[in-house]
């Protein structure tokens, strides 16, 4: 049996088994364009592989475990992981197996390839989602190629599928996926051509960069660019942009590297090779019969077309479509770090810098005008600081996304959240502020007047040493009665703060931040595999990943400091106000620091959920409830639902914390649970980083998480399976 | 999905829909299940079935009227996973004569008419459960409990 075809074999009926791309490349050849040597392995191999698997059924079960309309990027992303990883564990059937190595031996015996995805669903004349699906460029030898179509098969559900699934017309039972192998042409220069401006017409767009044009598609590398006259062939327009980089085929993959000073200096392609250009793309729509977006390629004298389809462009949609925005946080190596030097080097150090300023500000000693421009001040910085945590911080988590996905795809391991431990224990801000915690615990647990005095209520009267730790506690993350750190008697003073050093004290935790032995033979490991420039640049991503990880839970820490200083202003300004009656301002400004004090986000309660929440109808009770598994154990206790900050504080130890989104300036009360439950889901989430930096079993993604639990209810968190059980297990047992 | 309140109208649904159910009972310990025709009435209580005296079921039941009952709309392909519902019905049971609940043979021959022979030889009980809760499962894992209130 031949589990693949030719582009000559390729006829008319077999579009919907080869897909547009791969349908598209064999009229092309037939009409004599010059394409790269490729063969297709149709869809129906897929069926075949995820039938004979048992995959298709796994991608189901992932994909009901929760309403995909309900679940955020962050789960989306994950279900795609997840899957991904289901594909590159299973290996193909024998004889499938057996007939594609010999087809791949005798059509690429030494060449590298690219395999690319061709839908059937992808690239037809109604819908064009180019780029949702994944190819690979510069791919060696028969054993990888086929680790690479089972890729792009796996690509089918990623995440950029799963978010367009509607326009896709995504089902479980009826996708399928076609992939092309074809010759990599190490072209000198290469790009993109329009046959049809989709401005205006009459022109064609011709872009083109020097060497690969993998940064040109991902737009990493800014093209030069031509608008040509389709009538008079006249060149209307070129744009050539600052040529720094270029893409070549560098160990398996593809890397960007400087071009060299004559490069740089030279547009890609002369005017007559414009002309050429322009040609084929008349030509191409001659030929297919409808206006092209063709990817092409310069090798010597030849141009040849890597890919054909009509143009099209993804809906733009509207204004509340977010996906767009979802899709740009998936960036690259490169770009990720000079994102994380920016926030390292610049942002991090600005934001602190402006905060340290802020708090040396004696607010008590200022007049009220200056106050009210203190305030005014704060607001704004506030502001853009909040801007910037979008913009650039919540991007760069997608560092360890990305170390993630280069993890499995080399180690293959049977958990594809294993990479965590290798990025954990990166002295988080959340666990600074803990380990500040229990060191004052320690010190009740050894001194017991100490313990006593902070029973009465006379915390001042112990030992200086521990009257320092305090304040200097209070200083830095506040008195923990606001949801924010920072803030100090948002709303009841130190009670809080001691309420939870003396639980603490009660409960010493056995050596926590324990789960990472295990970290440096997983780094062994995985580095253990590349070599030379290969090994320096695995390391560098482990590090970006550390790094990422890292400020994934630091950042609100940061932010949060910035709204505390806000805060502070507003609540000096408000008790000026209390005392005096009124403060020295006019009449519009003082009642605008009202509303401001009155409207502070972070002093209302938690949000119960994003979405509203009926009540519970009468007589139903959850008994078991199902989520993400986020943090691997099993753990049983009385739940604690977090609605209100003070209901931290009434924290005790093995509760379950139950909540609808854990936020760094809530884990101190982690050490204290026997588990952590979230409507929010995620792996990659605050609540499941802290619970696997304590080895906490923790579900997330439970919808309605706090409207179904109530504070008391006996739960067990199941976070290997992701279920979250309510009530007794005894049938017999009244509730 | 079972968010607002639809889980009463969801049980009431499978209960009409589904003609079979299996019934859970015990002998000294020992579980023992077997599979019957079931009616059901819009309160989602009682549940009637008929069986004769002599089988094990009716023994068991004698001892111990302690039942659950399982009903389920699976069909037994793969999408059972996730859109199958299975209700599990926690009660007892207690005979019934047509003298004094002929509504009750209305509903169970309503349902099943091709029954009438069995019901009415004299060797068949009626049975009705009396349902306290019901605990149903739909995607895979949920597992929601209903009181029904007598």
């Amino acid at each position: 049996m031949k589990f693949f075809v030719t582009l000559d074999e390729i006829r008319d009926p077999d579009h919907p088994a080869v897909g547009g791309k791969a349908f598209a490349l064999s009229r092309l050849k037939r009409s004599g364009f010059r394409i790269p040597h490729s063969i297709c392995v149709p869809a129906w191999v897929y069926d075949a592989f995820v039938e004979e698997s048992g995959l298709r059924e796994r991608i189901m079960l992932e994909l009901n475990r929760k309403d995909l309309k309900e679940m955020r990027w962050e789960e989306i992303w994950d279900a795609g992981l997840r899957i991904r990883s289901m594909f590159l564990t299973k290996s193909l059937p024998g004889k499938m197996e057996a007939s594609l190595r010999e087809a791949l031996d005798f059509h690429f015996p030494q060449n590298p390839v690219a395999v690319r995805s061709s839908s059937p669903q992808e690239d037809s004349a109604t819908s064009s989602f180019a780029g949702l699906h994944e190819s690979f460029i510069n791919v060696h030898g028969a054993q990888s190629i086929l680790d690479h179509i089972r890729l792009v098969w796996a690509s089918l559900w990623s995440d950029a599928s799963l978010l367009y699934r509607q326009e896709l017309g995504l089902e479980v039972h009826r996708s399928s996926m076609a992939v092309l192998i074809q010759e990599l042409i190490h072209g000198a220069c290469s790009g993109v051509l329009f046959s049809r401006n989709p401005n205006d017409p009459s022109q064609v767009v011709l872009e083109a960069v020097h060497g690969l044009n993998q940064g040109l598609v991902d737009g990493q590398i800014e093209p030069d660019r031509w608008l040509i006259d389709r009538d008079s062939k006249r060149i209307v327009f070129h744009r050539a942009p600052e040529r720094k980089l270029h893409f070549v085929p560098l160990g398996s993959g593809v890397r960007a590297v400087h071009l060299p000073q004559n490069l740089a200096l030279s547009p890609p392609l002369e005017e007559a090779q414009v002309q050429s250009l322009l040609r084929l793309a008349l030509q191409m729509e001659d030929s297919m019969g409808s206006p092209q977006d063709v990817e092409w390629t310069l090798h010597g004298e030849s141009i040849l077309v890597l890919q054909s389809r009509p143009i099209t462009t993804l809906p733009s949609g509207s204004e509340k479509d977010q996906r767009k925005w979802y899709l740009s946080l998936r960036r690259s190596f490169e770009n990720l770090q000079e994102l994380r030097q920016r926030i390292e080097e610049v942002l991090i150090p600005a934001m602190t810098g402006e905060y340290e300023a802020m708090t040396a500000l004696p607010l008590s000693q200022l007049p009220d005008g200056e106050l009210a421009r203190e305030i005014e001040h704060r607001q704004e910085a506030e502001k853009k600081w909040t801007n910037v945590y979008w913009d650039e911080f919540i991007p760069f988590a997608h560092g360890m996304r990305l170390f993630g996905q280069v993890y499995n795809d080399t180690m293959r391991p049977a958990d594809p959240y294993e990479f965590l431990r290798l990025l954990g224990n990166s002295s988080l801000e959340s666990l600074q502020r803990n380990d500040r915690l229990e060191k004052m615990a320690s010190m009740v647990r050894q001194q017991k007047d100490i313990e006593t005095l902070l029973r009465e209520g006379r915390y001042l009267e112990a030992p200086s040493e521990f009257v320092e730790r305090i304040q200097e506690f209070m200083n830095r993350f506040g008195d923990l009665s606001c949801p924010v750190t920072g803030v100090v008697q948002c709303t009841q003073g130190p009670d809080g703060l001691i309420r939870i050093i003396l639980e603490l004290a009660r409960h010493p935790r056995e050596s926590t931040l324990s789960a990472h032995q295990d970290a440096v033979e997983l780094q062994k490991n995985f580095l253990s595999v590349f070599e030379g420039d290969e090994l320096e640049r695995a390391r560098a991503l482990l590090d970006l990943g550390r790094a990422s990880y890292r400020l994934r839970d630091d950042d609100n820490i940061h932010l949060s400091r910035m709204e505390s200083l806000k805060i502070a202003a507003l609540m000096e300004a408000q008790k000026r106000l209390e005392i005096q009656g009124k403060l020295d301002l006019d009449g519009p400004t003082t009642e605008k620091i009202k509303k401001s004090f009155q409207e502070i986000p972070s002093l209302q309660p938690f949000p119960s959920s994003t979405r509203s929440s009926p009540q519970t109808p009468p007589g139903v009770k959850p008994r078991q409830l199902v989520g993400q598994p986020a943090g691997p154990g099993i753990a049983r206790g009385r739940a604690r639902v977090i609605g209100h900050s003070s209901n931290l504080q009434e924290f005790t130890h093995g509760e379950v914390l139950v909540c609808d989104a854990v936020d760094p300036n809530m884990t101190y009360v982690v050490p204290l649970a026997s588990a952590i439950v979230e409507r929010r889901g995620g792996m990659l989430i605050h609540g499941a980083i802290i619970a696997r930096e304590y080895g906490l079993p923790c579900v997330t993604g439970v919808p309605d998480a706090t409207r179904w639990i109530e504070t008391g209810d006996l739960v067990t968190v199941d976070g290997f399976l992701g279920i979250v059980s309510v009530g007794s297990q005894s049938i017999t047992e009244s509730d | 999905m079972i968010h607002k309140n639809p889980l009463r109208e969801q049980l009431q649904e499978l209960l009409m829909s589904q003609r079979l159910a299996v019934l859970s009972t015990h002998h000294e310990g020992q579980p023992y299940t077997s599979l019957v025709a079931f009616a059901a009435t819009a309160n989602l209580s009682p549940i009637v079935f008929a069986t004769p005296r002599t089988t094990r079921k009716f023994h068991n039941l004698k001892k111990d009227h302690r039942v659950a009952l399982l009903v389920d709309n699976r069909s037994n392909t793969e999408k059972d996973f996730n859109e199958a519902i299975a209700a599990t019905a926690i009660g007892v049971a207690q005979e019934v004569h047509e003298k004094e609940s002929p509504e009750l043979y209305e509903l169970y021959l309503t349902k099943h008419p091709c029954l009438e022979g069995f019901v009415r030889s004299q060797s068949c009980a009626m049975l009705q459960v009396l349902v306290h809760k019901y605990l149903v499962v739909n995607h895979f894992q949920n597992v929601f409990q209903l009181k029904v209130v007598p």
